[in-house]
């Protein structure tokens, strides 16, 4: 296997290959990769993802890796059902 | 940065990018893009992206109808997916009063060859099987109608553009319009000045305080707008469903999650916080027409700004006070579908060529000669 293909974000199914191209089109930060890709989007908020992509964002731009802001997550934080939400429940049992 | 340009269109959404291109396209050379946070941070980035023909004055049919025109062929034209898709849109009638609105809605599309129609709950239930025959008495429906990825419409014509020489300067804000002898001259940001006696008002919701920059005071304001997105799951339907009575707006987008947002009542402001009580009051919306939907999940719910007018059509052309000082703002929730055939034509206008079609009714004169015509059909 290539390193290209390598999936870096697992919820969206996006390799390294298609986040390279990303940032080589012009990307300079993680919200813009997660519009345009996806990344980020997923159930896990990019808990898993965002932090490899930052790093490889960082290593291209040759940037300090704390200096590329993670991109704003989302409520709500767990994923819940419209019946629970309808029913005022926390979450589901 | 440049420091003396041709024309700097302030604004990096749909409309400041897509100006951008079809003005760089046009022949014209130093353009200039300023972009205070990054690409698709505004609206664009947090819309539903929908694109609907449906409308019930002439002005939003044609900008609509010009705008699926360049939509159906935009992916190649720009060498960038941006995912457009025809999968409809219905309108559900909820009952006589707007059946009738509806007929003469439809008469107006006509004229502009929108291949709309008047249907049947039965024949609504074949284009969406899981809509609540309780809730509606009749729909409209248009097939070429459809949506596209916002973000990546809106990347497609900044990298298109770029290809064809626009700088675009991102995390970059114009602080200030200098106004010389009733002419602009140039355009203060906070990276330095640049020289040019054109700019271009793309600022989105931030529409009102850019116009000021240049001593021109504006009818418009910004108003949050909510919006949620479950999980993927099975292809349920392709159609968009949306209802002006209740403010609805609901598809499921290629990816298979299920996008959805809902009008509340929302004073003016710039504040894109989301809120728990939109998250109740949309779910139990959506349930009510698509009973279907409870047992989506939920993944992400997010806010934007609508940017508005008193009477929901934008205000697009050159400021007559003003020479040199254009504006695209006031898309009062429309932005998106309107925006390729407004951009296109706006930069016709900036190009000085004839332009494809008279939009000089969205001129702001409107305000003062009181001439408001309301667009029935919005949503929000
Ligand atoms: C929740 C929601 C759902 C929507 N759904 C739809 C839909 O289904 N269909 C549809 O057609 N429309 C929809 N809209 C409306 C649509 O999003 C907008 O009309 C459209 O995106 C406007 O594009 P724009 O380029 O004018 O603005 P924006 O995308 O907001 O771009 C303006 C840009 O200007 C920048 N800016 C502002 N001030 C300055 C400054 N001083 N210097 C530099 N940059 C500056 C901002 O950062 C921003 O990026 C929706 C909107 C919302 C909020
Ligand atoms: S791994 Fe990218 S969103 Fe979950």
């Amino acid at each position: 296997m290539k390193r290209e293909d390598i999936v870096i974000c697992r919820c969206e199914d996006i390799t390294l290959g298609e986040i390279r191209e990303c940032i080589e089109r012009g990307a300079t930060t993680l919200e813009e990769i997660k519009r345009e890709l996806r990344c980020g989007m997923g159930p896990c908020q990019g808990t898993t993802c965002m932090p490899l992509i930052r790093r490889e964002l960082a290593r291209y731009l040759c940037m300090p890796v704390e200096e590329i802001d993670l991109p704003t997550k989302r409520p709500p934080l767990i994923v819940s059902k419209f019946e629970s939400i309808l029913e005022g429940k926390e979450s589901e049992e | 940065m440049k420091n003396k340009a041709d024309v700097v269109i302030i604004g990096g959404g749909i409309i400041g990018t897509a100006t951008a291109y079809y003005l760089a396209k046009s022949g014209i050379k130093d353009i200039v893009v300023l972009e205070k946070s990054y690409i698709s941070s505004g609206a664009t980035g947090r819309c539903g992206a929908g694109v609907r023909q449906q409308w019930g004055l002439e002005m939003n049919c044609a900008l609509a109808k010009g705008s699926v025109d360049i939509f159906e062929n935009l992916s190649k034209e720009l060498n960038f997916d941006i995912e457009y898709r025809q999968g409809g849109y219905l309108v559900l009638a909820h009952n006589e009063t707007q059946v009738e609105q509806f007929k003469r809605n439809l008469a107006v599309q006509s004229k502009f060859n929108i291949p709309s129609r008047l249907i049947s709950i039965e024949e609504a239930l074949e284009i969406c099987p899981y809509l609540n025959t309780d809730t509606f008495v009749a729909a409209t429906f248009c097939q070429t109608d459809g949506h596209a990825n916002p973000f990546r419409t809106n990347f497609a014509y900044a990298y298109a553009a770029e290809k064809l020489g626009v700088e675009i300067n991102k995390f970059t804000e114009a602080t200030d319009i200098i106004v010389e002898n009733g002419r602009i001259t140039g355009v203060m940001t906070d990276k330095g000045r640049i020289d040019t006696p054109i700019v271009v008002n793309a600022a989105g919701g931030y529409s009102k305080d850019v116009a000021a920059l240049a001593g021109i005071d504006i009818p418009t304001y910004s108003e949050r707008h909510q919006i949620l997105v479950s999980e993927p799951i099975e292809r349920l339907f392709d159609t968009m469903v949306i209802s002006f009575q209740i403010g609805i707006y609901t598809q499921q987008v290629p990816h298979g999650s299920i996008v959805m947002g809902i009008s509340e009542k929302e004073e003016p402001s710039y504040n894109i916080n989301s809120s728990w009580q939109f998250t109740e009051y949309m779910v139990k919306q959506a349930i009510n027409i698509l009973p279907i939907f409870k047992d989506l999940r939920i993944v992400r719910q997010w806010a934007g700004l609508y940017n508005k007018t008193p009477d929901a059509q934008p205000i697009v052309g050159e400021v007559d006070e003003l020479p040199g000082f254009f504006q695209a703002v006031g898309f009062s929730g429309h932005g998106f579908m309107i925006g390729p055939k407004t951009s296109k034509i706006l930069a016709q206008l900036i190009a000085g060529m004839e332009p494809d079609m008279d939009i000089s009714p969205l001129s702001m004169k409107r305000f003062e000669k009181g001439e408001l015509i309301l667009e029935p059909s919005v949503v929000g």
